[in-house]
């Protein structure tokens, strides 16, 4: 397991301090929370991103995030790292994230890469959830 | 063990063992120039001649602890390479008497491995399924068993789970059969008696490193009554009665005689104490909701010990661990991205296998570690289940099996 110690500082980060870290969840029913689940327990991750917008002009920005991931560690720190990312981005900015935003910051090995696109697909399904409900 | 503060506890023994102090300086003996560093082969001074009687004593060493002949250990570079020996060796030179072999889908992959080559030499081989607690019954081989059947390799203790199969009851089947039996004993020396003189095997891989020898040295026990006949993998001088040529290390060979010699002695005060952490451990491990053991409990030894914690990946499990040395059946602590093959054919759900940990106890293996570790443990598993999306389904009464999930 070669880890960067950026990954290693962020998932201990996010264990030893859940709440500073925005673990939880909202209530997935409101009308200004979009959820996303993606992955599955057999192939070792799943993660849930839930986001809480707020209209802004004639767009919603990102007020807030609440996460939950089920994973390796750089699963989970992938997670968190893109939920730092999101928080004040307007919809159309959080649209554009690209996995290799999150490898770059975590100098993630390359055997984890599919943590980074994991985490890229749980922003688009939780902001297609949230659209959907407008 | 260690006596740093930082230094993690060890509980990955049955990956391998430190070289216990007794041995390392016995092995120091036979390297320098003060020392006996001669090559045993040479026949024509001194030096030679000493090499070769503490290389002729270890082997008494090896021999004793198993109940065998001397003249039946072969030395080798490892279990792997014992391994190696006995199936290729026995399907190569039996194989005009068929080209059937028999094994199990929970072997090591030193067993696994050359079936499958052998495989691509011709030779066709069954691998059985375990029953759910991982053991290999005699009934199961018997049912396997053909005409053609030359040879049946089935490891003594398992790796992953500790789990002990009934050697004598499949020896004696495969015997009768007339086909021959090699045993993997790579985790057995020194965690369960083993007397070769009354049971029904040919072959017998054993491994120094895992019971407080050196890497890089084991031996295979090649039966002369019946005798057992095996193609040589290495040529290059006749040694080992030219089943294995190669200059023999007598530093490893000498750690691996004196690591066996203190394996007979102190094997049944060991046992006590591992058996005295397993039953304290596996009491409070079990206290933990949605824990699991992998393997037989009333079937295994006590220095290994495979549980599942249910809705925790078992990667991140290591993390959080930190302070604590263990391993796990999760794909990600693989190369390969697939959970362990030996959880899987347990018929475990492949989420139990990637929520696996194996904690191995050995000699050096303290009280306060078992304590320390039980605290931990609960603690991580605990936080991490906090940040688990599956676990809060759980306690929302989702039922995961029923979920459609998004597979990547």
């Amino acid at each position: 397991m070669a880890y960067s110690k950026k990954v290693v500082d962020k998932f201990e980060e996010t264990l030893n301090n859940p709440q500073a870290f925005k673990v939880g969840k909202f209530d997935p029913k409101e009308v200004n929370v979009g959820t996303g689940m993606v992955g599955a327990p057999a192939c070792g991750d799943v993660m849930k991103l839930q986001i809480k917008c707020e209209q802004k002009g004639n767009t919603h920005i990102i007020k807030d995030v609440k996460f939950k991931t089920y994973g390796c560690g750089s699963a989970i720190a992938s997670s968190s790292e893109l939920v730092e990312m999101l928080i004040g981005m307007t919809l159309e900015e959080a649209k554009e994230i690209k996995n290799k935003e999150i490898v770059d910051a975590l100098e993630l090995p390359p055997i984890k890469i599919h943590c980074s696109v994991l985490a890229e697909d749980s922003i688009k399904q939780a902001i297609q959830d949230f659209e959907s409900k407008q | 063990m260690k006596t740093e503060t930082q230094a993690p506890i060890y509980l990955d023994y049955a990956s391998t063992t430190p070289v216990d102090p007794r041995v390392a300086s016995k092995m120091m003996e036979y390297l320098t120039p003060e020392g006996e560093f001669g090559n045993p082969a040479s026949r024509s001074h001194r030096y030679g001649w000493a090499a070769d009687e503490a290389v002729e004593e270890a082997r008494s060493h090896v021999a004793n602890l198993v109940n065998c002949d001397p003249r039946e250990i072969v030395w080798t570079s490892g279990a792997t390479e014992a391994d190696n020996l006995a199936i290729k060796g026995v399907a190569r030179f039996y194989k005009s008497k068929g080209n059937h072999i028999i094994t199990s889908k929970i072997e090591h992959k030193a067993v696994l491995d050359p079936c499958r080559q052998l495989e691509r030499e011709g030779f066709e081989v069954t691998y059985l399924d375990p029953s759910e607690g991982g053991i290999i019954t005699p009934e199961a081989i018997k049912e396997a068993l053909q005409e053609n059947t030359i040879l049946v390799s089935v490891m003594h203790i398992n790796n992953e789970l500790g789990t002990l199969n009934d050697i004598e009851g499949i020896g004696s089947i495969v015997r009768k059969h007339g086909a021959f039996f090699h045993v993997d004993a790579a985790q057995s020396t020194g965690k369960a008696e083993i007397d070769l003189s009354n049971l029904p095997v040919d072959l017998m891989s054993f491994s120094a490193h895992k019971t407080y020898g050196p890497k890089g040295i084991g031996a295979l026990f090649v039966r002369r009554k019946p005798r057992v006949r095996i193609e040589a993998l290495i040529h290059g001088g006749g040694h080992e009665r030219g089943m294995r040529s190669g200059t023999l290390p007598t530093h490893q060979i000498v750690g691996m005689g004196e690591a066996f010699r203190i394996a007979q002695q102190e094997m049944s005060s060991d046992l006590v104490k591992i058996s005295n952490f397993h039953e304290k451990f596996l009491k409070e491990a079990m206290k933990i909701e949605h824990a699991y053991i992998n393997g037989d409990v009333n079937n295994k030894v006590p220095n290994i010990l495979n549980i599942s914690f249910n809705f925790v990946e078992g990667e991140s499990l290591i993390m959080g661990l930190k302070d604590i040395a263990v391993s796990s059946g999760s794909a990600c602590t693989s190369a390969s991205l697939e959970p362990s093959y030996v959880l899987r054919a347990l018929g475990r759900k492949d989420e139990l296998a990637h929520s696996s940990i194996r904690f191995s106890f050995g000699r050096f293996t303290e009280e306060a570690d078992v304590e320390r570790t039980i605290e931990i443990l609960g603690n991580v598993v605990e936080r991490l289940r906090e940040l688990s999306p599956l676990w809060e389904m759980h306690l929302d009464g989702v039922d995961l099996d029923a979920v459609e999930w998004d597979t990547h």
